[in-house]
Protein backbone atom coordinates (compact mmCIF):
# COMPACT_ATOMS: atom_id res chain seq x y z
CA UNK A 1 0.00 0.00 0.00
CA UNK A 2 1.71 3.34 -1.47
CA UNK A 3 1.32 6.86 -1.71
CA UNK A 4 1.22 6.02 -5.34
CA UNK A 5 -2.08 4.08 -4.74
CA UNK A 6 -4.16 6.89 -3.01
CA UNK A 7 -2.68 9.24 -5.41
CA UNK A 8 -2.62 8.21 -9.04
CA UNK A 9 -1.65 10.36 -11.60
CA UNK A 10 -4.72 10.68 -13.40
CA UNK A 11 -6.93 11.92 -9.99
CA UNK A 12 -3.39 14.34 -9.37
CA UNK A 13 -4.77 15.50 -12.64
CA UNK A 14 -8.25 15.75 -12.15
CA UNK A 15 -7.11 17.80 -8.90
CA UNK A 16 -4.75 20.48 -10.95
CA UNK A 17 -7.16 20.43 -13.57
CA UNK A 18 -10.62 20.05 -13.30
CA UNK A 19 -13.14 19.11 -15.35
CA UNK A 20 -16.72 20.38 -15.44
CA UNK A 21 -16.19 22.11 -12.34
CA UNK A 22 -18.67 25.51 -12.50
CA UNK A 23 -20.58 26.59 -9.38
CA UNK A 24 -23.61 27.11 -12.01
CA UNK A 25 -25.06 25.35 -15.19
CA UNK A 26 -27.48 27.18 -16.96
CA UNK A 27 -30.35 25.95 -17.55
CA UNK A 28 -30.03 22.62 -14.81
CA UNK A 29 -33.00 20.26 -13.97
CA UNK A 30 -32.06 19.59 -10.69
CA UNK A 31 -29.63 20.48 -8.05
CA UNK A 32 -27.93 19.08 -4.88
CA UNK A 33 -25.31 19.64 -2.62
CA UNK A 34 -23.68 17.15 -0.07
CA UNK A 35 -21.67 18.06 2.92
CA UNK A 36 -19.56 16.23 5.31
CA UNK A 37 -19.18 17.67 7.97
CA UNK A 38 -16.87 15.46 9.86
CA UNK A 39 -13.94 15.90 7.58
CA UNK A 40 -15.37 19.67 6.41
CA UNK A 41 -16.26 18.53 2.31
CA UNK A 42 -18.76 20.44 0.57
CA UNK A 43 -20.05 19.88 -2.89
CA UNK A 44 -22.25 21.39 -5.47
CA UNK A 45 -23.51 19.26 -8.15
CA UNK A 46 -26.03 20.73 -11.16
CA UNK A 47 -27.93 18.15 -13.18
CA UNK A 48 -29.57 18.94 -16.52
CA UNK A 49 -31.26 16.36 -18.57
CA UNK A 50 -31.97 15.73 -21.84
CA UNK A 51 -34.34 13.42 -23.46
CA UNK A 52 -33.58 11.34 -20.43
CA UNK A 53 -30.04 11.56 -20.49
CA UNK A 54 -27.77 13.32 -18.66
CA UNK A 55 -26.98 16.27 -21.23
CA UNK A 56 -24.95 18.30 -18.73
CA UNK A 57 -23.49 18.29 -15.43
CA UNK A 58 -21.54 20.48 -13.30
CA UNK A 59 -20.01 20.64 -10.01
CA UNK A 60 -18.25 22.74 -7.59
CA UNK A 61 -16.98 22.24 -4.05
CA UNK A 62 -14.45 22.44 -1.22
CA UNK A 63 -12.62 19.43 -0.48
CA UNK A 64 -9.77 17.31 -0.22
CA UNK A 65 -7.72 16.30 -3.62
CA UNK A 66 -9.30 12.69 -3.69
CA UNK A 67 -13.22 14.34 -3.38
CA UNK A 68 -12.72 16.93 -6.25
CA UNK A 69 -10.64 14.89 -8.18
CA UNK A 70 -13.40 11.66 -8.31
CA UNK A 71 -16.14 14.29 -8.94
CA UNK A 72 -14.17 15.69 -12.12
CA UNK A 73 -13.79 12.07 -13.34
CA UNK A 74 -17.35 11.25 -12.57
CA UNK A 75 -18.78 13.89 -14.67
CA UNK A 76 -17.01 12.77 -17.94
CA UNK A 77 -17.88 9.06 -17.17
CA UNK A 78 -21.53 9.91 -17.02
CA UNK A 79 -22.12 12.96 -19.71
CA UNK A 80 -24.51 11.53 -22.35
CA UNK A 81 -25.49 8.39 -20.55
CA UNK A 82 -29.49 7.63 -20.00
CA UNK A 83 -30.44 8.43 -16.60
CA UNK A 84 -30.61 4.75 -15.59
CA UNK A 85 -26.94 3.78 -16.96
CA UNK A 86 -25.62 6.50 -15.32
CA UNK A 87 -26.84 5.26 -11.71
CA UNK A 88 -25.86 1.85 -12.31
CA UNK A 89 -22.71 3.37 -13.31
CA UNK A 90 -22.55 5.03 -9.57
CA UNK A 91 -23.27 2.03 -8.08
CA UNK A 92 -20.39 0.27 -10.22
CA UNK A 93 -18.11 2.53 -8.91
CA UNK A 94 -19.62 2.35 -5.07
CA UNK A 95 -19.00 -1.44 -5.14
CA UNK A 96 -15.42 -0.62 -6.59
CA UNK A 97 -14.53 1.11 -3.50
CA UNK A 98 -15.95 -1.13 -1.05
CA UNK A 99 -13.09 -3.45 -2.54
CA UNK A 100 -16.11 -5.65 -4.29
CA UNK A 101 -14.34 -5.80 -7.65
CA UNK A 102 -14.59 -3.54 -10.66
CA UNK A 103 -17.09 -3.95 -12.82
CA UNK A 104 -17.81 -1.39 -16.10
CA UNK A 105 -14.57 -0.98 -16.07
CA UNK A 106 -14.58 0.70 -19.73
CA UNK A 107 -17.38 2.83 -18.90
CA UNK A 108 -15.63 4.20 -15.45
CA UNK A 109 -12.87 5.66 -17.58
CA UNK A 110 -10.46 7.98 -15.12
CA UNK A 111 -12.74 6.52 -12.14
CA UNK A 112 -10.75 3.27 -12.24
CA UNK A 113 -7.91 4.84 -11.16
CA UNK A 114 -9.88 5.45 -7.22
CA UNK A 115 -9.55 1.87 -7.12
CA UNK A 116 -6.52 1.84 -4.77
CA UNK A 117 -8.41 4.64 -2.40
CA UNK A 118 -10.40 1.30 -1.19
CA UNK A 119 -7.24 0.21 0.36
CA UNK A 120 -7.29 3.33 2.60
CA UNK A 121 -10.55 2.97 4.60
CA UNK A 122 -11.00 7.06 5.92
CA UNK A 123 -10.68 7.86 2.54
CA UNK A 124 -13.23 6.12 0.78
CA UNK A 125 -15.85 8.61 1.77
CA UNK A 126 -14.16 11.33 0.28
CA UNK A 127 -13.77 9.21 -3.59
CA UNK A 128 -17.73 8.35 -3.30
CA UNK A 129 -18.94 12.11 -2.17
CA UNK A 130 -18.91 12.89 -6.15
CA UNK A 131 -20.49 9.98 -7.51
CA UNK A 132 -23.56 9.54 -4.52
CA UNK A 133 -24.46 13.41 -5.28
CA UNK A 134 -25.10 12.15 -8.65
CA UNK A 135 -27.24 8.97 -7.65
CA UNK A 136 -28.88 11.60 -5.28
CA UNK A 137 -29.17 14.18 -8.21
CA UNK A 138 -31.07 10.97 -10.12
CA UNK A 139 -33.55 10.13 -7.53
CA UNK A 140 -34.59 13.64 -6.88
CA UNK A 141 -34.71 14.17 -10.29
CA UNK A 142 -37.16 11.56 -10.67
CA UNK A 143 -39.04 12.27 -7.51
CA UNK A 144 -39.98 15.51 -9.47
CA UNK A 145 -38.22 17.40 -7.00
CA UNK A 146 -35.16 20.35 -8.33
CA UNK A 147 -33.63 20.37 -4.79
CA UNK A 148 -31.94 17.84 -2.13
CA UNK A 149 -29.64 18.92 0.69
CA UNK A 150 -27.92 15.45 2.35
CA UNK A 151 -25.21 15.66 5.13
CA UNK A 152 -23.41 12.73 5.91
CA UNK A 153 -22.57 11.73 9.85
CA UNK B 1 16.07 24.40 31.42
CA UNK B 2 15.21 21.49 30.44
CA UNK B 3 16.99 18.70 28.79
CA UNK B 4 14.75 17.46 25.66
CA UNK B 5 16.83 14.41 24.99
CA UNK B 6 16.99 12.69 28.48
CA UNK B 7 12.95 13.74 28.59
CA UNK B 8 12.68 11.48 25.41
CA UNK B 9 14.45 8.27 26.75
CA UNK B 10 11.22 8.57 29.59
CA UNK B 11 8.97 7.92 26.82
CA UNK B 12 9.05 4.28 24.74
CA UNK B 13 6.99 4.78 22.32
CA UNK B 14 8.91 7.63 20.73
CA UNK B 15 11.69 5.27 19.81
CA UNK B 16 8.54 4.13 17.38
CA UNK B 17 9.26 4.11 13.72
CA UNK B 18 6.10 4.71 11.42
CA UNK B 19 6.17 3.85 7.22
CA UNK B 20 9.68 2.82 7.91
CA UNK B 21 10.93 6.21 9.31
CA UNK B 22 11.26 7.79 12.83
CA UNK B 23 8.03 8.73 14.15
CA UNK B 24 7.95 12.74 14.59
CA UNK B 25 4.98 12.90 17.12
CA UNK B 26 3.42 16.30 16.61
CA UNK B 27 -0.28 15.59 17.84
CA UNK B 28 0.08 16.14 21.76
CA UNK B 29 -2.93 18.38 21.62
CA UNK B 30 -5.12 15.47 21.35
CA UNK B 31 -3.31 13.24 23.12
CA UNK B 32 0.09 12.99 24.92
CA UNK B 33 2.42 9.99 25.00
CA UNK B 34 3.20 8.61 28.03
CA UNK B 35 6.63 8.36 30.56
CA UNK B 36 7.11 5.20 31.84
CA UNK B 37 7.08 6.54 35.25
CA UNK B 38 3.28 6.69 34.81
CA UNK B 39 3.10 2.88 32.87
CA UNK B 40 4.91 1.54 36.00
CA UNK B 41 2.99 3.03 38.48
CA UNK B 42 0.23 2.26 36.87
CA UNK B 43 1.85 -1.64 36.46
CA UNK B 44 2.62 -1.87 40.07
CA UNK B 45 -0.92 -0.93 41.64
CA UNK B 46 -2.32 -3.65 39.55
CA UNK B 47 0.58 -6.18 40.46
CA UNK B 48 0.82 -5.75 43.96
CA UNK B 49 -2.72 -3.55 45.34
CA UNK B 50 -5.37 -3.97 43.21
CA UNK B 51 -8.98 -3.86 45.06
CA UNK B 52 -12.22 -1.62 45.32
CA UNK B 53 -11.62 1.88 46.99
CA UNK B 54 -13.69 3.04 49.67
CA UNK B 55 -15.86 -0.43 51.00
CA UNK B 56 -13.51 -2.87 52.06
CA UNK B 57 -12.06 -3.30 55.87
CA UNK B 58 -8.85 -5.83 53.94
CA UNK B 59 -5.75 -4.78 53.73
CA UNK B 60 -5.61 -4.42 49.99
CA UNK B 61 -8.73 -2.13 49.79
CA UNK B 62 -7.44 -0.10 52.66
CA UNK B 63 -4.28 0.42 50.39
CA UNK B 64 -6.22 1.25 47.29
CA UNK B 65 -8.26 3.69 49.33
CA UNK B 66 -5.31 5.22 49.93
CA UNK B 67 -3.29 5.60 46.47
CA UNK B 68 -6.66 6.70 45.09
CA UNK B 69 -7.46 9.21 47.76
CA UNK B 70 -3.63 10.24 47.65
CA UNK B 71 -4.08 10.78 44.16
CA UNK B 72 -6.68 13.53 44.71
CA UNK B 73 -4.35 15.53 46.96
CA UNK B 74 -1.61 15.42 44.09
CA UNK B 75 -3.61 16.57 41.24
CA UNK B 76 -5.17 19.24 43.79
CA UNK B 77 -1.89 20.69 44.71
CA UNK B 78 -0.90 20.76 41.37
CA UNK B 79 -3.46 23.24 40.20
CA UNK B 80 -3.93 24.83 43.23
CA UNK B 81 -7.37 23.58 44.56
CA UNK B 82 -8.82 22.15 47.58
CA UNK B 83 -8.71 18.05 47.42
CA UNK B 84 -12.90 18.45 48.71
CA UNK B 85 -13.29 20.37 45.12
CA UNK B 86 -11.43 17.69 43.26
CA UNK B 87 -13.72 15.38 41.54
CA UNK B 88 -12.62 12.59 39.32
CA UNK B 89 -14.45 12.48 35.99
CA UNK B 90 -14.02 10.12 32.92
CA UNK B 91 -12.69 13.20 31.31
CA UNK B 92 -12.63 17.13 31.10
CA UNK B 93 -15.95 16.30 28.55
CA UNK B 94 -17.51 14.43 31.71
CA UNK B 95 -17.12 17.68 33.93
CA UNK B 96 -18.40 19.82 31.73
CA UNK B 97 -21.17 17.80 31.40
CA UNK B 98 -21.42 17.70 35.37
CA UNK B 99 -21.40 21.24 35.29
CA UNK B 100 -24.23 21.81 32.65
CA UNK B 101 -26.32 19.01 34.86
CA UNK B 102 -25.75 19.99 38.30
CA UNK B 103 -25.15 23.86 37.87
CA UNK B 104 -26.40 25.28 34.88
CA UNK B 105 -29.85 23.02 34.94
CA UNK B 106 -30.98 24.14 38.42
CA UNK B 107 -28.89 27.76 39.09
CA UNK B 108 -29.84 29.30 35.55
CA UNK B 109 -33.71 30.45 34.32
CA UNK B 110 -35.12 33.01 31.73
CA UNK B 111 -32.72 36.27 31.81
CA UNK B 112 -29.89 34.69 32.86
CA UNK B 113 -26.77 34.73 30.53
CA UNK B 114 -24.17 32.10 30.18
CA UNK B 115 -21.48 33.13 28.39
CA UNK B 116 -19.35 31.16 26.71
CA UNK B 117 -16.69 31.71 23.82
CA UNK B 118 -16.38 31.02 20.15
CA UNK B 119 -12.84 29.45 20.68
CA UNK B 120 -14.33 26.78 22.63
CA UNK B 121 -13.64 22.55 21.88
CA UNK B 122 -17.46 21.00 21.76
CA UNK B 123 -16.91 20.03 24.85
CA UNK B 124 -17.65 23.63 26.43
CA UNK B 125 -20.59 24.27 24.19
CA UNK B 126 -22.96 20.86 23.53
CA UNK B 127 -23.21 20.12 27.41
CA UNK B 128 -24.69 23.92 27.67
CA UNK B 129 -26.71 23.41 24.61
CA UNK B 130 -28.11 20.62 25.81
CA UNK B 131 -29.49 21.97 29.23
CA UNK B 132 -30.48 25.21 27.53
CA UNK B 133 -34.16 24.48 26.03
CA UNK B 134 -34.87 22.83 29.57
CA UNK B 135 -34.22 25.90 31.42
CA UNK B 136 -34.16 28.89 28.65
CA UNK B 137 -31.00 30.80 29.67
CA UNK B 138 -29.90 33.26 27.23
CA UNK B 139 -26.53 31.31 25.64
CA UNK B 140 -24.13 33.78 24.33
CA UNK B 141 -21.10 33.75 22.74
CA UNK B 142 -17.69 35.80 23.16
CA UNK B 143 -16.54 35.87 19.03
CA UNK B 144 -13.39 35.21 17.86
CA UNK B 145 -11.32 37.80 16.01
CA UNK B 146 -9.33 36.56 12.29
CA UNK B 147 -6.37 36.78 14.31
CA UNK B 148 -7.49 34.48 17.08
CA UNK B 149 -8.31 36.45 19.98
CA UNK B 150 -11.84 37.09 21.72
CA UNK B 151 -13.24 40.00 21.04
CA UNK B 152 -13.21 41.99 24.04
CA UNK B 153 -15.97 44.76 23.05
CA UNK B 154 -18.05 42.48 22.90
CA UNK B 155 -17.01 40.35 25.72
CA UNK B 156 -17.81 43.81 27.38
CA UNK B 157 -21.09 44.40 25.99
CA UNK B 158 -22.45 41.76 26.87
CA UNK B 159 -20.59 41.78 30.00
CA UNK B 160 -22.16 45.14 30.96
CA UNK B 161 -25.71 43.67 30.93
CA UNK B 162 -24.75 42.39 34.66
CA UNK B 163 -26.95 39.11 33.51
CA UNK B 164 -23.91 36.95 32.76
CA UNK B 165 -24.39 34.63 35.60
CA UNK B 166 -22.11 31.81 34.54
CA UNK B 167 -18.88 32.56 32.17
CA UNK B 168 -17.15 29.69 30.41
CA UNK B 169 -13.90 29.89 28.65
CA UNK B 170 -10.34 28.11 27.83
CA UNK B 171 -7.27 28.87 29.11
CA UNK B 172 -5.72 28.27 25.91
CA UNK B 173 -7.16 26.73 22.71
CA UNK B 174 -6.65 24.11 21.19
CA UNK B 175 -6.84 25.19 17.81
CA UNK B 176 -5.01 28.59 17.43
CA UNK B 177 -3.20 28.25 20.73
CA UNK B 178 -4.23 31.57 22.27
CA UNK B 179 -3.63 32.18 26.00
CA UNK B 180 -6.68 33.75 26.95
CA UNK B 181 -6.64 36.25 29.74
CA UNK B 182 -8.73 34.41 32.52
CA UNK B 183 -7.87 36.25 35.39
CA UNK B 184 -9.13 39.85 33.83
CA UNK B 185 -11.86 38.42 32.32
CA UNK B 186 -13.33 36.78 35.80
CA UNK B 187 -12.23 40.48 37.68
CA UNK B 188 -14.73 42.03 34.60
CA UNK B 189 -17.44 39.13 34.81
CA UNK B 190 -17.79 39.41 39.07
CA UNK B 191 -17.82 43.46 38.81
CA UNK B 192 -20.89 43.46 36.93
CA UNK B 193 -22.22 40.58 38.41
CA UNK B 194 -21.19 39.64 42.12
CA UNK B 195 -23.01 36.29 41.95
CA UNK B 196 -21.47 35.09 39.10
CA UNK B 197 -19.79 31.57 38.50
CA UNK B 198 -16.17 31.33 36.23
CA UNK B 199 -15.35 28.06 34.84
CA UNK B 200 -12.44 27.28 33.40
CA UNK B 201 -11.69 25.12 30.50
CA UNK B 202 -7.96 23.86 31.71
CA UNK B 203 -7.92 20.80 28.61
CA UNK B 204 -4.79 22.23 27.04
CA UNK B 205 -3.54 24.45 29.86
CA UNK B 206 -3.33 22.73 32.76
CA UNK B 207 -0.29 20.10 30.16
CA UNK B 208 1.61 23.17 29.61
CA UNK B 209 1.29 25.94 32.12
CA UNK B 210 1.63 26.07 35.54
CA UNK B 211 -1.93 26.10 37.29
CA UNK B 212 -3.07 27.89 40.01
CA UNK B 213 -6.91 27.95 40.31
CA UNK B 214 -6.64 30.65 42.64
CA UNK B 215 -4.82 33.18 40.79
CA UNK B 216 -7.01 32.32 37.75
CA UNK B 217 -9.78 32.98 39.82
CA UNK B 218 -11.47 30.41 38.41
CA UNK B 219 -14.46 28.74 40.33
CA UNK B 220 -14.71 25.58 38.59
CA UNK B 221 -11.54 24.24 36.27
CA UNK B 222 -12.40 21.34 33.84
CA UNK B 223 -8.87 18.89 32.57
CA UNK B 224 -8.08 15.55 31.17
CA UNK B 225 -5.21 13.06 32.05
CA UNK B 226 -4.48 11.95 29.01
CA UNK B 227 -3.06 15.40 27.28
CA UNK B 228 -1.05 15.96 30.68
CA UNK B 229 1.31 12.53 30.08
CA UNK B 230 -1.87 10.38 32.22
CA UNK B 231 -3.48 7.63 31.26
CA UNK B 232 -7.25 7.99 29.52
CA UNK B 233 -9.85 7.63 31.14
CA UNK B 234 -9.44 10.13 33.89
CA UNK B 235 -10.24 13.67 34.17
CA UNK B 236 -10.70 16.21 36.34
CA UNK B 237 -13.81 18.75 37.84
CA UNK B 238 -12.11 20.83 40.63
CA UNK B 239 -13.96 23.31 41.91
CA UNK B 240 -14.73 25.28 45.01
CA UNK B 241 -16.52 23.11 47.48
CA UNK B 242 -19.22 25.06 48.56
CA UNK B 243 -21.14 25.66 44.90
CA UNK B 244 -19.96 21.52 44.61
CA UNK B 245 -22.18 20.65 48.24
CA UNK B 246 -25.05 23.26 47.32
CA UNK B 247 -25.23 21.12 43.68
CA UNK B 248 -27.27 18.16 43.04
CA UNK B 249 -25.65 14.86 42.23
CA UNK B 250 -25.08 14.02 38.38
CA UNK B 251 -24.65 10.02 38.05
CA UNK B 252 -26.28 7.86 40.75
CA UNK B 253 -25.13 4.52 41.98
CA UNK B 254 -22.81 3.35 44.92
CA UNK B 255 -20.16 5.65 46.28
CA UNK B 256 -21.96 8.78 46.13
CA UNK B 257 -24.63 8.07 48.83
CA UNK B 258 -24.61 8.26 52.41
CA UNK B 259 -28.12 6.49 52.75
CA UNK B 260 -30.75 4.09 50.30
CA UNK B 261 -33.73 3.34 50.94
CA UNK B 262 -36.21 2.13 48.46
CA UNK B 263 -38.32 5.85 49.10
CA UNK B 264 -35.14 7.76 48.61
CA UNK B 265 -31.39 8.20 49.02
CA UNK B 266 -29.44 10.74 51.22
CA UNK B 267 -26.23 11.95 49.42
CA UNK B 268 -22.28 11.20 50.55
CA UNK B 269 -20.49 14.40 51.09
CA UNK B 270 -18.20 15.94 48.31
CA UNK B 271 -16.65 15.34 46.52
CA UNK B 272 -17.52 11.30 46.61
CA UNK B 273 -21.04 12.81 45.99
CA UNK B 274 -20.22 13.02 42.50
CA UNK B 275 -18.04 9.87 41.94
CA UNK B 276 -20.72 7.38 41.36
CA UNK B 277 -19.78 3.67 40.70
CA UNK B 278 -16.01 2.43 40.97
CA UNK B 279 -14.15 5.13 40.23
CA UNK B 280 -10.76 4.63 37.55
CA UNK B 281 -8.49 3.57 40.55
CA UNK B 282 -5.78 2.74 38.62
CA UNK B 283 -5.64 5.59 36.36
CA UNK B 284 -5.45 7.90 39.54
CA UNK B 285 -2.60 6.68 40.20
CA UNK B 286 -1.44 7.07 36.88
CA UNK B 287 -2.35 10.74 36.80
CA UNK B 288 -0.61 11.15 39.66
CA UNK B 289 2.67 9.79 37.99
CA UNK B 290 1.79 11.97 35.52
CA UNK B 291 1.68 15.29 37.86
CA UNK B 292 4.77 14.24 39.28
CA UNK B 293 6.84 13.66 36.78
CA UNK B 294 5.70 17.23 35.39
CA UNK B 295 6.37 18.36 38.75
CA UNK B 296 9.86 16.60 38.83
CA UNK B 297 10.99 18.90 36.08
CA UNK B 298 9.33 22.11 37.03
CA UNK B 299 6.11 23.37 34.63
CA UNK B 300 8.23 26.71 34.26
CA UNK B 301 10.57 24.54 32.66
CA UNK B 302 8.18 23.02 30.50
CA UNK B 303 6.63 26.42 29.11
CA UNK B 304 9.98 27.71 28.66
CA UNK B 305 10.85 24.42 26.51
CA UNK B 306 7.37 25.38 24.39
CA UNK B 307 8.42 28.97 24.38
CA UNK B 308 11.44 28.22 22.50
CA UNK B 309 9.93 25.66 20.05
CA UNK B 310 7.54 28.27 18.96
CA UNK B 311 10.62 30.85 18.73
CA UNK B 312 11.57 28.63 15.83
CA UNK B 313 8.15 26.69 14.51
CA UNK B 314 6.82 29.91 13.85
CA UNK B 315 9.24 32.06 11.79
CA UNK B 316 10.17 28.34 10.20
CA UNK B 317 6.36 28.05 9.41
CA UNK B 318 5.72 31.70 7.73
CA UNK B 319 9.28 31.39 5.85
CA UNK B 320 7.47 28.39 3.49
CA UNK B 321 6.07 29.78 0.48
CA UNK B 322 2.39 29.37 0.83
CA UNK B 323 1.55 28.66 4.22
CA UNK B 324 -0.20 31.03 6.96
CA UNK B 325 0.16 30.48 10.36
CA UNK B 326 -3.39 30.93 12.33
CA UNK B 327 -3.04 32.60 15.56
CA UNK B 328 -1.19 34.27 17.35
CA UNK B 329 2.72 34.61 16.64
CA UNK B 330 4.04 36.13 19.96
CA UNK B 331 4.63 32.99 21.51
CA UNK B 332 4.04 34.80 24.93
CA UNK B 333 0.42 35.22 24.10
CA UNK B 334 -0.05 31.09 22.62
CA UNK B 335 0.71 27.65 23.26
CA UNK B 336 2.25 24.96 21.54
CA UNK B 337 -0.70 24.07 19.82
CA UNK B 338 0.40 25.44 15.81
CA UNK B 339 -2.76 25.17 12.95
CA UNK B 340 -1.55 26.31 9.75
CA UNK B 341 -3.17 26.00 6.23
CA UNK B 342 -0.83 25.73 2.68
CA UNK B 343 -2.30 27.04 -0.50
CA UNK B 344 -4.36 25.38 -2.97
CA UNK B 345 -3.97 22.66 -0.23
CA UNK B 346 -6.31 20.87 1.82
CA UNK B 347 -5.77 19.45 5.22
CA UNK B 348 -6.53 15.77 4.72
CA UNK B 349 -4.11 15.52 2.05
CA UNK B 350 -1.25 17.31 4.00
CA UNK B 351 -1.99 15.03 7.25
CA UNK B 352 -1.97 11.87 4.64
CA UNK B 353 1.26 12.55 2.88
CA UNK B 354 2.64 14.31 5.80
CA UNK B 355 2.32 10.48 7.39
CA UNK B 356 3.93 8.71 5.00
CA UNK B 357 7.18 10.67 5.80
CA UNK B 358 6.88 9.85 10.05
CA UNK B 359 4.98 13.50 10.99
CA UNK B 360 1.76 12.71 13.24
CA UNK B 361 -0.44 15.78 12.48
CA UNK B 362 -4.10 16.51 12.89
CA UNK B 363 -6.43 17.37 9.91
CA UNK B 364 -9.49 18.32 10.58
CA UNK B 365 -11.57 20.98 12.94
CA UNK B 366 -10.50 19.55 15.86
CA UNK B 367 -13.57 19.38 17.95
CA UNK B 368 -14.07 23.28 17.31
CA UNK B 369 -16.28 23.92 14.36
CA UNK B 370 -17.35 27.94 15.37
CA UNK B 371 -13.56 28.35 15.62
CA UNK B 372 -12.81 26.90 12.21
CA UNK B 373 -15.19 28.31 10.83
CA UNK B 374 -14.35 31.82 11.83
CA UNK B 375 -10.90 31.09 10.14
CA UNK B 376 -12.49 30.59 7.19
CA UNK B 377 -12.03 26.85 6.29
CA UNK B 378 -13.56 23.99 7.24
CA UNK B 379 -10.75 22.51 8.47
CA UNK B 380 -7.32 23.09 9.60
CA UNK B 381 -3.66 20.92 9.73
CA UNK B 382 -2.55 21.36 13.12
CA UNK B 383 0.64 20.71 14.68
CA UNK B 384 1.08 20.44 18.43
CA UNK B 385 4.30 20.17 20.73
CA UNK B 386 4.93 19.17 24.47
CA UNK B 387 7.84 19.00 26.26
CA UNK B 388 9.31 15.79 24.26
CA UNK B 389 9.70 17.51 20.65
CA UNK B 390 12.88 18.93 19.70
CA UNK B 391 13.81 21.81 17.08
CA UNK B 392 14.72 18.97 15.00
CA UNK B 393 11.25 18.04 14.39
CA UNK B 394 10.59 20.82 13.61
CA UNK B 395 12.51 20.61 10.49
CA UNK B 396 11.13 17.37 10.15
CA UNK B 397 7.72 19.22 9.94
CA UNK B 398 8.59 21.93 7.43
CA UNK B 399 10.63 19.24 5.34
CA UNK B 400 7.17 17.51 5.54
CA UNK B 401 5.54 20.73 4.15
CA UNK B 402 7.76 21.12 1.41
CA UNK B 403 7.65 17.26 0.72
CA UNK B 404 3.51 17.58 0.30
CA UNK B 405 3.67 20.93 -2.12
CA UNK B 406 6.25 19.21 -4.35
CA UNK B 407 4.34 16.45 -4.55
CA UNK B 408 1.31 18.07 -5.52
CA UNK B 409 3.43 20.77 -7.33
CA UNK B 410 2.12 23.97 -5.42
C1 LIG C 1 -9.65 22.75 24.86
C2 LIG C 1 -10.22 21.38 25.04
N1 LIG C 1 -11.28 21.21 25.84
C3 LIG C 1 -11.83 20.01 26.06
C4 LIG C 1 -11.32 18.88 25.46
C5 LIG C 1 -12.00 17.57 25.71
O1 LIG C 1 -11.15 16.65 26.26
P1 LIG C 1 -11.62 15.14 26.40
O2 LIG C 1 -11.94 14.66 25.03
O3 LIG C 1 -10.45 14.44 27.01
O4 LIG C 1 -12.81 15.13 27.29
C6 LIG C 1 -10.22 19.00 24.62
C7 LIG C 1 -9.68 17.81 23.93
O5 LIG C 1 -9.41 17.80 22.75
C8 LIG C 1 -9.66 20.28 24.41
O6 LIG C 1 -8.60 20.44 23.60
Amino acid sequence: MSLDDLYQEIILDHYRSPRNRSGDLDPHDVHVHHSNPLCGDELDLRLRVQDGTVGAVAYDGDGCSISMASASAMTEAVAGRKLSDADDLAEAFRLMMHGEGVKREDDLLDGVAFQGVAKFPVRVKCALLGWMALKDALQTYSEGEAEHRVTYD
Amino acid sequence: MLDVERVRKDFPLLERQVHGRRLVYLDSAATSQKPQSVLDAMTRYYETTNANVHRGVHALAEEATEAYESARNTVARFVCADPRGVVFTKNATEAFNLLAYSWARTRLGEGDILLSTQMEHHANLVPWQLVQPETGFDLRYVPMTAGGLLDLDEFDAVVATGRVKLFTVTAMSNVVGTINPVRELAAKVRAANRDAVVVVDGAQSVPHLGTDMVDLDADFLCFSGHKMLGPTGIGVLAGRPDLLEAMPPFLGGGEMISNVTLEGTTYNEIPYKFEAGTPPIAEAVGLAAAVDYLSGLGMDAVRAHEVELLQTCIPALEAVEGVTVHGPTDPARRGAAVSFAIEGLHPHDIGTIMDREGVAVRAGHHCAKPLVRTLGSAATTRASFYLYNTTDEIQALVDAIEATKNFFKV
